[in-house]
């Protein structure tokens, strides 16, 4: 069974079409990843899915609700954290969490335990009594997954959730992320616009390009339907390796594309050696999910930092 | 519909919030006071019907800071909106009129208690308190607060960021303030300032207070009572009809 579906999702805001016609799947347990450059629809999509918009048409169900007209059972089953924080700054750690837990009626004898329990699976625990406001973006960020788990939801939705985040910070959200997935077993779907992230993260992609998904698979998948990978070989003598194994010579290098690199990479060798070539260096290139949505898309993807001020000139614009 | 524990989460986040920030609530006792001690100090010669002009309008101030705080504290859904915590409210499973109610009584908790700090002030002015008086005045604190409040709420549902805000300070609350009768008293100004008074919600609650405490009127009791009363549960189903129409 599917935990989230869609069927011709479509959201226009006056005219504009934000999200055009997306069919999703989702199964229990999955990390899903919905990737895409800024403006792609992807925010939109989860908005929908978490009853913020109301789709201009087509369907959706989350956990078996329907967006529209299950509202509150679809928002009793699904735990959000935003794209742009949402936590009270005047209250600590714990005060938000407490809020949350009122709001979403948690049962009152596992509040305590609930809010330790996700407390030490980001690792706030020892600064849960601070305001939130001097905590720096990356324990926000936590505290916000953190919160969205109190209620035990089925379904998780993280929006772009290390967005603006340094190198290191982020590395740590993705093994908190990887981490409760096992813990938790619950459903996530997140966006992202980093590779890389959606790359080590996902067990399914979704490329979302103008509001329309444009491929679904394993990242494993996507990457084989760009082609096979590229072996390069720095070499005595290009030219006859390169007629001897089937390549071609490329500047002073000579390329081999293939579907199993690793196995065809020994032969290659005996080759060179038997013809007396001496090989210098040979290195394998492995297509990333950056040439499959390039191939997909037409398009290199966009490059966009997340410091405040390019967060608030894209909030600014999105009004 | 009403989810009762859900109300009590958001009044005790705003309450919580209005107490934590303490510049907030400085301000909406310091500027009270301010104008109490200077304005009532610099015209302390006048007596207004046997008592002095600072006592006179004590009243008022009380009022004054009920209204600010109170009308603020609608506003403050703006920054909610701005800094991303009423998303966290919005795809929460509590119905609007929940959220409504909770934002209401939190904002009005909060007025009444700036208003409750300048209260026991009273005994420095040589106004006695009874405790019947302040339970008197903590009914009609209420009905003020919660109408503007309720305002306050109705105003911010129609604005997107904080740029209207300077201006509802200016073309709202000081009139609102100025035109009530709160530092003066209306059975002496011109019959066309008097009408307009006549149209502000605050005049009541002033000549509430001032009855309560003072034991003087413009007003009878009851017909204070019916324009408070009407005023807050108006402005609460407009509110709460302007919440629930949003998406």
């Amino acid at each position: 069974m599917s935990v989230i579906s869609t069927k011709k999702l479509v959201k226009k805001f006056n005219g504009l079409t934000a999200v055009n016609g997306v069919d999703l799947s989702i199964e229990e347990g999955e990390i899903f990843g919905l990737l895409g450059p800024n403006g792609a629809g992807k925010t939109t999509t989860i908005s929908m899915l978490c009853t913020i918009l109301k789709p201009t048409s087509g369907t959706a169900t989350v956990n078996g609700y329907d967006v529209i007209s299950d509202q509150e059972a679809v928002r009793k089953s699904i735990g959000i954290a935003f794209q742009d924080p949402s936590l009270d700054h005047k209250l600590t750690g714990r005060e938000n969490l407490r809020v949350h837990m009122g709001l979403y009626g948690v049962p009152k004898d596992e509040r305590k335990k609930r809010m330790e329990e996700v407390l030490k699976l980001v690792q706030l625990t020892n600064r849960a009594d601070e305001p939130t406001q001097n905590y720096s973006g990356g324990m926000k960020r936590r505290l916000e997954i953190a919160r969205s788990l109190l209620h035990y939801p089925k379904v998780l939705f993280l929006d772009e959730p290390t967005l603006g985040l340094d190198p290191q910070t982020r590395r740590h959200l993705w093994e908190y992320i990887q981490n409760l997935a096992k813990k938790e077993k619950i459903t996530i779907l997140l966006t992202t616009h980093y590779m890389e992230e959606a790359d080590l993260l996902c067990n399914r992609i979704a490329i979302i390009d103008e509001g329309k998904i444009v491929v679904i698979g394993t990242p494993d998948e996507l990457k084989e339907k760009v082609g096979g990978d590229t072996i390069r070989i720095k070499c005595g003598n290009p030219k006859k390796l390169a007629s001897s194994v089937k390549g071609k010579v490329q500047k002073d290098e000579v390329l081999i594309v293939t579907d199993k690199a690793e196995k065809l990479l020994p032969k290659i060798f005996k080759t060179a050696d038997t013809k007396g070539i001496e090989i210098f260096s040979a290195r394998i290139d492995r297509p990333s999910l950056e040439d499959v949505f390039l191939k997909f898309t037409g398009k290199e993807m966009r490059r966009e930092t997340g410091s405040f001020k390019d967060i608030m000139k894209r909030r600014m614009r999105s009004r | 519909m009403i989810n009762p524990e859900a109300i009590y989460w958001i009044w005790y986040r705003e309450v919580l919030r209005f107490w934590r920030t303490k510049s907030r609530l400085f301000s909406s006792i310091a500027q009270p006071l301010m104008l109490l001690a200077f304005l009532g100090g610099g015209l302390s010669f006048m007596k207004v019907g046997g008592a002095s002009y600072q006592v006179f309008m004590f009243p008022g101030i009380l009022c004054m800071s009920l209204l600010t705080v109170s009308v603020m504290s609608g506003i403050s859904v703006i920054w909610d909106k701005e800094f991303g915590f009423l998303k966290e409210i919005l795809v929460s499973p509590i119905s609007r009129l929940s959220m409504f109610i909770g934002k209401a009584l939190g904002g009005a908790s909060s007025a009444m208690l700036s208003s409750i700090l300048i209260l026991t002030l009273a005994p420095l002015l040589g106004v006695k308190l009874s405790l019947i008086m302040i339970l008197q005045s903590l009914v009609i604190m209420f009905l003020v607060a919660i109408g503007f409040v309720s305002l306050g709420l109705i105003i911010a549902s129609f604005l997107d960021s904080f740029e209207g805000f300077g201006m509802i300070m200016n073309f709202l609350v000081m009139p609102l303030f100025f035109l009530s009768g709160a530092l003066f008293p209306l059975e002496q100004v011109p019959a066309w300032l008097k009408t307009i008074s006549m149209l502000d919600p605050v005049t009541y609650g002033v000549d509430a207070l001032r009855t309560i405490i003072l034991g003087e009127s413009v007003f009878p009791m009851q017909m204070n009572l019916t324009v408070l009363i009407s005023f807050a549960i108006v402005m609460f189903t407009i509110g709460t009809w302007t919440f629930n129409r949003q998406e």
